[in-house]
């Protein structure tokens, strides 16, 4: 199913969509390589039930996880384009088209709004099966757009990276989202509004270096890599091996990059927990009651 | 002389210039005329050359070991420097300088990347590649200048932010993201120069400002040919060509309105009369101020916000189309 036809009904039902497994009954884990059926990892929320290892997983699972049910999509008619007549063994039109063929998303990012027990949240998801999850202008328009849209609705933002990067094929303009997105997010502070940064496996480049750095709380899924140049660069620069479970989320809540690591099927209780410490009520009863200037 | 390989024309002109001279030396021949020839042949060559550059050569042009770097125009432009040093966490970062300094009566905050001017000072300057305690000095001299109403000016050349092993559990990542953060709200005017190489997130980090302005031969991008090609093409032979596909000279990124304007060079590159070029950089930085200065500073911030907010290109689609609409 290719995604604008999804993208046509607007709003989304949850859980019941496709099941976009891979081929094959049996999943193997690529860490500890214990098999399980594509069932059980589903309802593990692709988390491996021997070992915990974080499988990757795209946006619509996450906000599958996240929200209550029903959520919005937004902005999903901004999409890609080739703005630079880019050609390396390949076009940039021509992999954006081979894409969307396949793809279930429209770009490396895309935007829901909804509930998180019944408080409400915009989130940014990104994708890495879309060109390895780079940034390009449609990811730092989104952003900028979901901003704007947190502060109208008075809403938290989460953003969950999980990006090789640049998108070189957008060469300077790609590198200005990281300025975009960092510069809109300063709009979303001064209306006292909490952005919350996850990070996911895996967490490069200039992602890291703007946005995903950039949360009131930085928090990340187990075993990540997250960092600003990639291993292999590193290696080539240093001319040594890398210490183990370096750039990993373990390492960066050691260095202090982190506010904490969490689970993801802790994810939506944590996120909970969070939001509620940014509201202010009367009772403690208040906190799981609808609140009444959500839209 | 250092001569580029496609200043090849060039070199072989002035050894012939060189080769007469020393025959007029000799007192016998009048080789006046000759010489005068010679010269203006070199002159319409060098036009000619530097007329039409590719992408790469302007890289190429952009790392001429001859090109003046930050601190020679802070001493060309600027009176009193007075270097501030460190981070005030972990260390002073020399791939990143900053400090006071004068420009007439106007005091400004002037800060830029740093290579090395021979092998001893390349490496002492870690080839212009900061690391985080560079981003965090630059930062915390931004802040200071906040305080005390002082407009800052930065001037960027860099191949990167350092890949390394500290730099990382250091968080350059952090670094440079939270100075794109504090340079968006910064209460007094920036000015971002870039005068040599412009490679991604490392001169990004000090380059976010009011007005974003390229000496002729320069580049600035998000990342470098050399690795652009070998990630895209998978092999580290296709430079020039990715050198072209970016796009990343200071004429495109004018066109693309991703930056505000070009400074000119004297012809054949900065370095070829750096006194000249400091000069007009002077009277650049001295008008801009002056216009930024004008500006409340929340509607400069306000104005600074929205640009960046502007810049991106993508395509609107109808939903109930069936497909997304392309222009070809
Ligand atoms: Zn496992």
């Amino acid at each position: 199913m290719s995604w604008f036809k999804r993208l046509k009904d607007g709003i989304q039902t949850a859980t019941k969509s496709k099941k976009e497994a891979p081929d094959g009954l049996w999943h193997k884990c690529e860490k500890c390589s214990e098999l399980s059926t594509h069932k059980e990892l589903d309802e593990n929320l692709y988390c491996c039930p021997k070992c915990d290892h974080h499988v990757r997983i795209g946006s619509e699972k996450y906000f599958n996880i996240i929200f209550d049910g029903k959520y919005t999509r937004l902005f999903d008619e901004i999409v890609s384009k080739d703005i630079l007549n880019f050609v390396d063994l390949k076009s940039y039109q021509d992999r954006l088209d081979a894409i969307y063929l396949k793809s279930d998303v429209s770009d490396a990012i895309s935007v829901a709004s909804g509930k998180v027990n019944k408080k409400p949240l915009t989130v940014c998801a990104m994708d890495f099966t879309f060109i390895g999850g780079s940034m390009g202008s449609v990811v730092g328009e989104k952003i900028s757009r979901a901003i704007d849209y947190s502060i109208e609705n008075k809403t938290p933002l989460l953003i969950i990276s999980k990006s090789g990067g640049a998108r070189m094929m957008e060469s300077a303009f790609s590198l200005m989202q990281m300025a975009k997105t960092s510069a809109k997010l300063t709009l979303l502070a001064k209306h006292k509004l909490p952005f919350i940064s996850l990070m996911t496996d895996p967490t490069t480049g200039g992602v890291t270096a703007s946005f995903a750095m950039l949360g009131d709380l930085n928090i990340a899924e187990p075993g990540a890599l997250i960092g600003f140049a990639g291993p292999r660069v590193i290696k080539e620069t240093i001319k040594r091996d890398l210490p183990e479970g370096f750039q990993t989320a373990e390492f960066l809540i050691e260095k202090g990059f982190l506010d904490f690591i969490v689970n993801r099927k802790d994810l939506k209780q944590k996120l909970d927990d969070l939001l509620t410490m940014f509201t202010n009520v009367e009772s403690e009863a208040e906190l799981n009651e609808e609140p009444a200037s959500a839209s | 002389m250092v001569f580029l390989e496609f200043e090849k024309p060039l070199e072989l002109l002035y050894e012939q210039l060189d080769k007469i001279k020393e025959v007029g030396d000799g007192g016998v021949i009048d080789v006046s005329d000759k010489i005068k020839e010679l010269e203006k042949k070199i002159q319409n060559t060098r036009k000619e050359i530097y007329s039409n550059l590719t992408g790469w050569q302007k890289v190429q042009l952009s790392r001429h070991p001859e090109r003046p770097y930050t601190l020679f125009y802070i001493d060309q432009i600027f009176t009193r420097f007075t270097e501030l040093h460190g981070d005030r966490c972990f260390a002073d970062d020399k791939a990143i300088v900053g400090g006071l300094a004068k420009l007439g009566s106007q005091t400004v905050m002037v800060m830029g990347h740093q290579k090395g001017i021979n092998t001893k000072m390349r490496q002492y300057r870690n080839f212009g590649m900061a690391n985080p305690e560079g981003y965090r000095k630059a930062l915390r001299l931004m802040k200071m200048a906040e305080r005390f109403n002082i407009p800052v000016v930065c001037l960027i050349d860099t191949p990167g932010a350092y890949p390394g092993l500290e730099a990382e559990e250091r968080g350059q990542a952090e670094a440079i993201a939270r100075n794109l953060f504090e340079m968006a709200q910064l209460k007094v005017p920036i000015l971002c120069y870039i005068i040599g190489e412009g490679a991604s997130g490392g001169a990004l980090g000090i380059g976010l400002g009011d007005r974003v302005f390229m000496l002729e031969n320069t580049w600035y991008t998000v990342i470098s040919p050399e690795s652009c090609s070998s990630i895209l093409w998978r092999s580290w032979d296709y430079k020039e060509t990715a050198a072209e596909a970016l796009k990343l000279t200071a004429e495109h990124m004018l066109e693309f309105g991703l930056i505000d304007e070009i400074i000119k060079e004297p012809v054949g590159g900065a370095h070829t009369d750096p006194e000249k070029m400091a000069k007009s950089l002077k009277s650049h930085i001295k008008k801009e101020l002056q216009t930024l200065q004008e500006m409340q500073p929340d509607d400069r911030i306000t104005a600074r916000i929205e640009k960046y907010s502007k810049m991106g290109d993508f395509e609107e689609v109808d939903l109930n189309e069936k497909k997304p609409a392309k222009k070809k």
